[in-house]
């Protein structure tokens, strides 16, 4: 694979999160009580978004199946979230579907702190004995992509057809309360905003943190060129097996994010087309660096609401073309054109050799 | 008994389709290492060019002439998406190759603006292709009956990739392409244009889809998500079959075809398409690189 | 350079709690001054509703416009926008004009859940004509208890459900599944195959059908699912011939019907060889199918194209001037239709576009429909309607072959029925 991404110089990105996790922090303030939740949502789809990165941008592995982990992630908050709203009594989809007690792996779900811990261990397993067989067996490229489109068919086939253990195509829905607050209220959606907020803020470091060890040096290697850091001594096959795990960890944890704030988990979430969606905001925000990633995240689901609420029934052709575009004219995202602007302006600056006083500005 | 010996047909039959499916996307993606998620989109056009073909018929031409309209539809099929082949990869693939995972981003987005323009000229809900009279029924066969239009299918896709394998390997053009997709530099600097040499493979390419499009309206639904439902299928059928041998896309899709239809009688249909997928996975990490590969000592490719 | 992150991280995120803790004491605050901001400006509505004024009132129309469910749904929105139009040319409701905000669920049942709280926070609609799918409806059923909004439903479903805040247009189960069983079991034979996309619809259509057989001395065969985009039914259609049944029962959806009925009819397999029976299949589904593929097999609905009142001819005569000569009207094409017109009687009758206003004034509601006459039933907020079982003909019409005599009263937990008792609990 050709090198793209964003060359990331640490510690240069500082101001950038800064200004976003500010903006994100002030935004209830401005918008609405919907607008609000609904960037909640999209703050869920950056957490994903920076596991994408950490296993797309920097090691070079595109998966179409993230879907599959960020549901699983979501089906687990939402069975805990669907028997403390039920209150004891058997979910209904699954008393249409003709059960008379609760599946035993449903109850361990009860238990709030289970239930989100299992939203990040489940993924995380999964990963493991997928990325293991795999990496172990030196499938890369094209053809992991291909496989995970598989995994993530495998998985909606399989939780649609269970509709008894699943609720089938509905998927799990019409929840009450989440730790005994009333999902309802403009408080604990609001509190569910900010805990969305910190959690991306922790999911940002902790990525920051793995890229700016060793570890992130040789991700970066084996993206560059795979053998050349088997040749060097590193075993690819664990480094991006821990990545994988990683990126599946974050998906989950934005799933048990997401589900409180949508009301809703079906299958279809898991399917291929929201799989390559995700790839697509980090792909637009700029792979190989995490700000572009949430920024990815963030901007193309603004615009798609945006869009999607002016323009009902044509919406797909403006998100078609700006797939295209910017994957053809921007491969290394907004991010990236926004840094190439940068160099050339400064460069230009420099030739004319301007005055001191813009150079101090462009140095902020 | 011959329950078993139709089933055996379902499976051969269910495999050719795979088959015809896939192999526009065999030329573009085993050869040119495009992953074109509009390759659906391809086959969705030769439907609505079928169905656009039969309606001309309709208001135009004496109805005891109308069951020929398929005739003109399937070469129809071809030449329109061939077009669209070309003006895609003319303006858009061109600036992808060799980022195989971005070509995957930038046709997906192409594939969007495809459905929604079947929709805006056609409309949303599906339309009809009526199968021409020589086409209906079905040869009958110790108890059951084996369907025409299968056959026909069957004997399609033979044709079709004859046509291929001939055009591949027994015409100049074919050898220059071949020579293109082994490398590039060299053909190059042997004097072949290489660009018209991709043009052409991706047209031809698009083309074989757009024939399969025409096929599929003998079977099954025609609407503007109708790709949708072919596109993974026909990837897997390339990745299991091998990427680059044709020989490979036939073994792919017989192993996928025959495993769906038998696994299917004997459990349901969902199961059998888990069960298919699950076996894919398998066999990817037993063989990475499918049953067939073309042997190459470059270390990273 | 790793000291200088950590202490960055640090008073940022020290930074990000004290944020954090100041908003959550002025979250409070914040959110009772909008909730009682909320409330001033629902009273303004309010009375604005009942002082005639001049702006329109605002309703939302929530269908999938792109995605798979497109297909079916982008008609129901048409029939929609054009009961609306005729009820603005006629002087609209209370004086004001209505005026429809339409969004796109894009066959996605989360995007639906989005679309609906926009429609009833943002655009705060008075009500919301939308869904096909069950799916897509349990998604918006908690968003509209939350916001006390009203939505309503035009397509036959599962049953099973009855929320203060939906009006079902559809049939409920004992309106088509129960009473098309049941003749056939009189007139069509015993053994019954059951064929249905893997989804809760089929599932718990067969769930009742299989309790009704067992009651009524049907015979189940066999119960096959296939997954939603299925597209090929040759192993399908070779089971069907090896297991001889009597009648297939037919509850699967969309796209796969196509591929299904193509392939009944390229194995030689004709009406008169089986009975099949569809209950997803409508006018506009059988464009796709071809008429030829599909003529003989039966269906059972409430409404046809063909049914015979003078309110049908009119609507068929206003939809395919509207649409193009070449359009079909059929069932949840005319109950979103009547939706329309019977959220506006009841608004009407309320003289006010408040939730339980409108919906006491919708109980008993009777409505001249192009199906018949239609009654809203209080206890459950379903239609009474009467049932039709029709034969497709060539043209790809359906000819009605059975009627109830009267509208029936909806059950959608068929707890008149005493094989039914332990379906819904």
């Amino acid at each position: 694979m050709k090198q793209i991404g964003n060359l990331n110089k640490a510690g240069k990105n500082n101001i950038t999160i800064i200004i976003i996790m500010f903006l994100l922090c002030i935004a209830p303030v401005f918008l609405s009580d919907f607008r609000t939740n609904l960037l909640g949502k999209f703050v869920a789809f950056a957490i994903l978004a920076l596991g994408i990165d950490l296993i797309w941008g920097y090691t070079g592995i595109l998966s179409l199946g993230h879907g599959v982990y960020f549901g699983i992630g979501a089906y687990c908050m939402a069975m805990y979230l669907k028997l403390e709203a039920d209150g004891g009594k058997l979910p209904d989809f699954m008393s249409w579907s003709g059960r008379e007690s609760l599946p035993w792996f449903w109850k361990p779900f009860e238990i709030a702190p289970v239930a989100v811990l299992m939203a990040l261990v489940l993924p995380t397993l999964i990963a493991l004995i997928i990325g293991y067989l795999t990496f172990k067996n030196r499938i890369k490229g094209v053809y992991f992509s291909i496989l995970t489109q598989a995994l993530s068919i495998i998985f909606v086939v399989l939780f649609v057809g269970q509709q008894e253990f699943t609720g089938g195509t509905n998927g799990i829905t019409n929840f009450k309360t989440i730790f005994h607050f009333s999902l309802a209220s403009g408080s604990t959606k609001l509190w569910l905003y900010y805990i969305s907020v910190v959690f991306l803020l922790l999911a940002f470091f902790f990525c920051k943190f793995i890229i700016n060890r060793r570890v992130g040096k040789v991700l970066i290697a084996i993206r560059d060129g795979e053998n050349r850091a088997r040749f060097s001594g590193y075993n690819p096959t664990i480094y991006k097996v821990f990545v994988y795990c990683i990126s599946a960890a974050l998906a989950g944890l934005a799933g048990a994010v997401y589900v409180p704030q949508v009301g809703i988990i079906s299958p279809a979430e898991m399917g291929i087309v929201p799989s390559i969606e995700m790839v697509i905001w980090v792909a637009i925000g700029g792979r190989g660096s995490l700000n572009g990633a949430i920024i990815g995240a963030i901007l193309v689901n603004l615009m798609k609401s945006g869009v999607s609420e002016k323009f009902p029934a044509v919406w797909s052709y403006f998100i078609g073309i700006a797939f295209v575009v910017v994957v053809i004219f921007m491969p290394s995202g907004l991010v990236g054109a926004f840094n190439k602007l940068k160099s050339k302006l400064k460069s230009i600056k420099i030739n004319k050799s301007a005055n001191p006083a813009e150079d101090k500005i462009l140095m902020e | 008994m011959s329950t078993y010996l139709l089933q055996i047909f379902n499976g051969v039959s269910v495999s050719s389709i795979l088959m015809l499916a896939a192999l526009g996307l065999a030329i573009t993606f085993g050869l040119m290492k495009i992953i074109n998620m509009a390759h659906g989109e391809l086959i969705m056009i030769g439907a609505y060019v079928t169905y656009v073909i039969q309606n001309i018929f309709i208001q135009y031409f004496d109805k005891s002439i109308f069951s020929l309209y398929y005739i003109i539809a399937l070469p129809g099929a071809f030449v329109v998406a061939a077009l669209v082949g070309y003006l895609l990869e003319i303006s858009i693939i061109k600036r992808l190759y060799g980022r195989p995972l971005d070509s995957l981003l930038a046709t997906w987005g192409v594939s969007l603006i495809l459905q929604q323009l079947a929709r805006s000229i056609f409309g949303a809900p599906n339309v009809d292709v009526k199968s021409p009279a020589w086409l209906e029924g079905g040869l009958v066969l110790g108890g059951t009956q084996l369907p025409y239009k299968r056959l026909f299918i069957i004997g399609l896709v033979i044709a079709c990739i004859a046509g291929v394998y001939i055009f591949l390997y027994r015409t100049a053009y074919g050898r220059k392409i071949r020579a293109v997709m082994q490398n590039r530099s060299m053909a190059q600097s042997l004097g072949i244009n290489t660009r018209k040499v991709d043009s052409i493979t991706f047209a031809m390419g698009a083309g074989l889809a757009g024939i399969a499009g025409g096929a599929l309206t003998l079977l099954g639904s025609i609407g503007p998500t109708l790709g949708t439902n072919y596109i993974v299928d026909t990837f897997m059928v390339v990745v299991l079959g091998g990427v680059g041998r044709i020989v490979g896309t036939v073994t792919g899709s017989a192993a996928i075809g025959i495993g769906n239809t038998t696994f299917e009688f004997f459990t349901n249909a969902s199961l059998g398409k888990v069960l298919v997928f699950l076996m894919v996975i398998i066999f990817l990490q037993w063989k990475p690189q499918g049953f067939f590969t073309i042997n190459s000592r470059a270390l990273d490719e | 350079m790793k000291k200088t992150w950590l202490a960055l991280g640090l008073s940022i995120s020290i930074a990000l709690s004290a944020l954090l803790g100041g908003c959550g004491s002025s979250t409070a605050a914040g959110s009772s001054a909008s909730s009682a901001s909320a409330a001033v400006s629902s009273e303004a509505a309010a009375s604005s509703a009942e002082t005639v004024s001049e702006d329109p009132i605002k309703v939302g129309i929530l269908h999938s416009l792109s995605g798979t469910m497109a297909i079916s749904e982008v008609s129901v929105k048409d029939a929609e926008m054009m009961a609306i139009e005729e009820i603005n040319a006629a002087g609209g409701v209370l004086g004001r004009k209505i005026e429809p905000v339409v969004e796109d669920g894009a066959s996605d049942w989360p995007k639906f859940a989005e679309k609906a709280k926009k429609l009833l926070q943002n655009d705060k609609v008075a009500t919301v004509f939308g869904c096909w799918t069950s799916a897509s409806r349990k998604a918006v059923l908690p968003v509209f208890e939350e916001n006390n909004g009203l939505l309503w439903y035009p397509v036959q479903y599962e049953g099973m459900e009855s929320s203060p805040n939906i009006f079902y247009s559809g049939a409920a189960p004992n309106q088509q599944i129960v009473p098309a069983v049941e003749w056939l079991l009189q007139n069509k034979g015993k053994k019954f195959f059951l064929l249905g996309s893997d989804y809760v619809f089929p599932r718990t259509a067969n769930k009742i059908i299989k309790a009704q057989l067992a009651a009524q001395g049907g015979e189940l065969i066999a119960e096959e699912y296939t997954p939603l985009g299925h597209t090929d039914y040759s192993t399908i259609v070779n089971k069907i011939k090896a297991a001889k049944p009597d009648v297939v029962f037919n509850t699967l959806n969309g796209d796969s019907n196509v591929a299904f009925f193509k392939e009944l009819k390229a194995s030689g397999i004709t009406s008169n060889d089986l009975t099949t029976c569809s209950v997803s299949v409508a006018e506009e589904e059988i464009r796709g199918i071809g008429a030829d593929n599909m003529a003989g097999h039966l269906v059972s609905w409430n409404y046809y194209q063909t049914t015979d009142t003078p309110e049908n001819k009119a609507f068929v005569e206003k939809y395919r001037a509207k649409y193009g000569a070449d359009r079909v009207t059929d069932d949840p094409i005319e109950a979103a239709y009547i939706n329309v017109y019977l959220w506006a009687e009841a608004v009407k009758k309320a003289g006010s576009t408040d939730t339980a206003k409108v919906k006491e004034a919708a109980k008993g509601l009777e409505f001249k429909a192009p199906e018949g006459t239609v009654k809203i039933e209080g206890e459950n907020q379903h239609l009474w309607k009467p049932v039709r079982i029709g034969e497709v003909q060539p043209d790809g019409l359906i000819k009605e072959i059975w009627s109830t005599a009267q509208s029936v009263k909806p059950d959608p937990y068929l707890k008149s029925y005493d094989w039914a008792k332990g379906l819904s609990n």
